[in-house]
């Protein structure tokens, strides 16, 4: 069977749990921005939990299905119309051939994930079947979405009927807290600008992709210094280095960018904290607007965060294999 | 985090650890990266998920399910011990050829497109080079610029794109500020220049470097149509030796005809690099590289 794109939405793309391992050679891992929702969505349609799902930001697409299929629509809190009828989010479904599936506007939340049983069967590009829209290559054609492709779905053996438990789907904010391990190259910061960086209210801007997340606020002081060769001359600037996912840089002391999934690898900008693991998928549902606080945490508690969150996520795994 | 010697260790979060070897860039530190770099692939602790050298640090990137983030420092500390108790001085790697158009109309038209975030509005990117190098012509620019050959010391930013560091003292080192505020557009197979790094757009997008010409030589190709891409979408490696050739309209022309009949082939050699053989005589040893390159 396959899926008809009748109306692409912003920047849709195909996503599975991404393609570690080229990131020395600048190929970042990819995957959903929000790998939770897209493996609840899989989980409900009774697909592995790396199989290819829809990734759609601010706005849904419209699709078509060719034959009789499985649904379950995770992530941001849309209004999700099954031929203009309201159907569940958070809940798998039954569709029939020539069904159509439609969104209403944003409410919580900024991405939703849409999985079909049988996963997108899109080809495997270095162990992933994730988009990499920059570099060309993965997803469906290399690209986002567009209206009039056909994606062909895989086998399926799901059925309808599983529903996450109201206590376990998230609820999304226009306020929030990410949790960051301050280090890098954060001693470039003066003690002010160190303060002013975890005491300030940031804002999200409407530069926020898969990319990157860039925030609005006030401006960071740098130490001053003459700058080492190679570094180039904003006191903001470092020897070309490696950039972790979800490390924050500030160029020009003004407007952090927290780097996502399809991070560039590198760059000449210093770095001053990572967002911790576990609050990456948090960072995904964030909406520009949303006011944000970096709260500084040890190596230790984020590694107890990242317990936490899976912890949480295999809760959320039993609940899913009762309800089959 | 502890500091070893000069190296600086600290965390990128829960999946990260990132070593700044030096603060500066120097042949040296980037050999230091890249032997680090070499030890820890050539015996991969499970859990290491990439290995990412770079000019003058290292970026780990780990699973702490499978590798404890202490476990993970303590390999790559001893790696670097290793590297300082008995330094490689020499790597085995290729040296090869890039055909470069310089002063091409595709990088001067978008230039010209962006010429209000540019330091200099008047001209194009290659005069304000030659002005700010104090050189008293583009073609002298030019002639430095593909002169002696670069060794690629960090591949990233987007897919496959390589930062290049030219094989001459620090005193002839072309050095330039990246534009004021970054394009939005940058041609495919762009020849950039930002600090004292040249680099090759692989994919058309943003960029912040100067602009000085163009290849017609495929870099990154997922499709991998031709025979240097067989194993691999991506050319660079770090360690590659790379020597540009100024070519003119028709040549480039020639070269994108035989690219898109499948059938270019990069000119490479096999080649030890010595580093200590470089600081002691840069000319006279770039010269002997050439050599194996050019086959004289």
């Amino acid at each position: 069977m396959a899926v008809e794109i009748i109306e692409p939405g912003l920047a849709a793309s195909i996503q599975d749990r991404g393609r570690p391992g080229y990131y020395s050679v600048g190929i970042p891992p990819s995957g959903a921005a929000d790998l939770r929702a897209a493996v609840t969505a899989n989980l409900l349609v009774g697909n592995p939990p790396d199989a290819a799902v829809i990734e759609a930001p601010y706005m849904g697409p419209a699709l078509m299905f060719d034959a009789p299929a499985v649904v379950a629509v995770t992530g941001a809190t849309m209004p999700t119309l099954l031929n203009g009828a309201p159907a569940p989010q958070w809940e798998s479904f039954p569709v029939a051939a020539g069904d159509q599936l439609t969104f209403g506007f944003l409410r919580a939340g900024a991405r939703i994930y849409i999985a079909v049983a049988g996963g997108f069967d899109v080809p495997v590009v270095l162990g992933s079947r994730s988009t990499y829209a920059l570099g060309g290559f993965g997803g469906f054609g290399g690209r986002n979405l567009r209206k009039g492709d056909v994606i062909p779905v895989g086998r399926a053996n799901g059925g309808p009927g599983r529903a996450v438990p109201e206590e376990l789907r998230p609820a999304y904010r226009r306020e929030i807290e990410l949790r960051v391990v301050l280090g890098l190259y954060d001693y470039r910061l003066t003690e002010a600008g160190r303060n002013c960086l975890l005491e300030s209210e940031w804002t999200l801007t409407p530069v926020a992709d898969r990319t990157g997340f860039r925030y609005s606020g006030p401006v960071l002081e740098w130490e001053e210094r003459i700058q080492p060769f190679g570094a180039g001359s904003d006191p903001s600037n470092i020897v070309d280095a490696g950039y972790p996912i979800g490390s924050i840089q500030v160029p020009g002391g003004v407007e952090p960018i927290i780097l996502h999934r399809d991070a560039v690898s590198g760059g000449g900008y210093a770095m001053v904290a990572t967002v911790i693991s576990a609050d990456l998928n948090r960072v995904a549902q964030c909406s520009p607007g949303t006011r944000t606080r970096f709260v500084p945490v040890t190596l230790d508690e984020a590694l107890r965060a990242r317990a936490d969150d899976q912890a949480r996520a295999a809760r959320l795994r039993e609940a899913l294999e009762a309800t089959r | 985090m502890r500091r070893s010697g000069e190296s600086r260790y600290s965390w990128g979060g829960d999946e990260h650890l990132v070593v700044q070897f030096a603060e500066a860039m120097s042949l040296e530190v980037n050999f230091t990266a890249m032997a680090v770099s070499k030890i820890l692939n050539d015996d991969r602790l499970p859990g290491i998920v990439d290995i990412c050298p770079a000019n003058a640090s290292l970026l780990i990137r780990f699973d702490p399910d499978v590798a404890a983030p202490a476990a993970v420092e303590a390999r790559v500390r001893a790696a670097e011990e290793q590297v300082a108790g008995a330094p490689a001085r020499s790597v085995e790697t290729r040296i090869f050829e890039v055909p470069v158009w310089y002063d091409d109309p595709f990088t001067n038209e978008t230039g010209s497109r962006f010429r209000d975030r540019h330091q200099r509005p008047e001209g194009n990117d290659l005069e304000f080079a030659a002005v700010e190098n104090d050189m008293d012509s583009v073609q002298a620019f030019i002639d430095a610029h593909s002169g002696s050959p670069w060794i690629t010391s960090m591949v990233g930013f987007v897919a496959g794109l390589p930062f290049m560091f030219q094989m001459v003292p620090q005193e002839r080192q072309l050095e330039l500020p990246k534009y004021l505020r970054p394009r939005t557009d940058t041609p495919a197979l762009t020849i950039g220049h930002g600090g004292c790094f040249a680099c090759i757009y692989s994919v058309r997008g943003a960029g912040g470097y100067q602009m000085f010409g163009v290849t017609p030589v495929p870099i990154f190709d997922p499709e991998q149509r031709l025979a240097d891409f067989n194993d691999f979408m991506v050319f660079f490696r770090p360690g590659d030796i790379v020597k540009f050739r100024s070519i003119d309209n028709a040549e480039y022309d020639a070269i994108r005809a035989e690219v898109e009949a499948g059938a270019y082939r990069y000119r490479q050699r096999p080649v030890t690099f010595d580093l200590d053989r470089l600081l002691a005589d840069p000319d006279g040893y770039n010269a002997e590289l050439l050599g194996a390159l050019y086959g004289s």
